[in-house]
């Protein structure tokens, strides 16, 4: 076996999430050989890693929503590995956004951070676990937005 | 998190698939041999992604499988350097923080690498951030379960194939079992601000 490009694309959250739910519904179908000894690898890597990427906000993306941040981001400048970061994470404080941007306290201003915040939040649909805090308290100044 | 890998390799079709499409048998055979494996200096396959060739199947003498040149794209788990990630924390002990994602289990975080000033408790077993304020010290506690946000610092991948028969016979005699080594681990690091369990910076 030869690996000719190990690094050929960055993929997002949401694509391999999109990937592993379309896998899992075709083995669904074809149900037959779903547990022989050789598909068990495939099972358990693809249910561990569906668990892991269901519980962060990349499960309510769509290509609609993807595009659409990346036109968003155009404007300010960052790296593909940094627009990555930001699309998989969906950071809500400038704590976060400096931890993924590099050398973010150089390259924008407070004003910046803050629109590069308010454009995060208004593009990406929050993840499960923040749409329970946003019911929760009331202090939350962040718009609720459905994907429609 | 995740990268696309191109890679060639020659998949055999034993001879009682051949009523399968090609590309299905193909693409179950490929899984079957990468998923859930690390590959050396690549990363820990996930799934197919696609198959961007196929070339022609040639069958050899004395064996009746099919043997195609397969030239394929594989999702990869290999994080980029200083990449930030969540995990779980899988435990502590004296040589760190373990983190699990799930899917991917060795991931340390080492002593040095936590917020300081760190102590380690011997009766907890568990790791924690003496944090300092005008009030006094708070003790931040890095409880098993625990959401930790934490950055990759580096990489390590060891290569697990078997060793020849001579190395083993040296061996097999004095040590009972060869240490299992984990073919790709992480090392990640929480000094910054923002990193570290997630519960020590909402805003709530």
């Amino acid at each position: 076996m030869e690996v000719k490009d190990a690094s050929s694309a960055l993929l997002s959250n949401y694509e391999v999430f999109q990937l592993l739910t379309d896998l899992k519904e075709q083995r669904k179908e074809s149900g037959k050989n779903k547990h022989s000894s050789g598909q068990q690898n495939l099972n358990t890597i693809t249910y561990e890693t569906l668990k892991y990427i269901s519980k962060t906000p990349c499960r309510h993306q769509s290509p609609e929503i993807v595009r659409e941040f990346l036109t968003a981001m155009k404007s300010h400048k960052l790296t593909k590995a940094e627009k990555l970061q930001l699309l998989n994470h969906r950071p809500v404080t400038a704590v976060e956004i400096q931890l993924m941007v590099e050398e973010s306290e150089e390259r924008l201003t407070e004003e910046q951070i803050e629109a590069l915040l308010h454009t995060v939040m208004s593009i990406l649909p929050a993840g499960p676990e923040d749409e329970q805090k946003k019911n929760a308290s009331s202090d939350m100044a962040v718009d609720e937005e459905d994907p429609a | 998190m995740f990268v696309l890998v191109e890679m060639v390799d020659t998949v055999r079709i034993p001879p009682w698939q051949f009523e399968r499409k090609l590309n299905d048998s193909i693409a179950e055979e490929l899984n079957k041999k990468l998923a859930n494996k690390v590959v050396y200096n690549v990363g820990l396959c996930i799934c197919l992604f696609d198959i961007t060739k196929l070339e022609d199947a040639y069958v050899f003498p004395g064996d009746g499988a099919s043997h195609t040149k397969v030239h394929f794209r594989y999702v990869v788990f290999h994080p980029f350097l200083d990449e930030i990630l969540i995990g779980k924390i899988k435990g502590c002990s004296p040589e760190g923080v373990h983190v699990s994602l799930g899917f991917f289990d060795d991931i340390l975080i080492p002593p040095e690498s936590l917020q300081q000033p760190a102590k380690f408790d011997e009766a907890e077993q568990v790791w924690v951030w003496e944090y300092e304020t005008e009030e006094g010290a708070h003790d931040l506690y890095m409880d098993t379960g625990e959401e930790i946000r934490f950055r990759v610092v580096d990489e390590s991948f060891v290569d697990t194939s078997p060793t020849g028969p001579s190395s083993a016979e040296a061996t097999s005699s004095s040590e009972e079992l060869p240490k299992k080594e984990a073919p790709y681990t992480l090392v990640g690091s929480i000094s910054e601000p923002g990193l570290g369990l997630l519960s020590w910076w909402t805003s709530n």
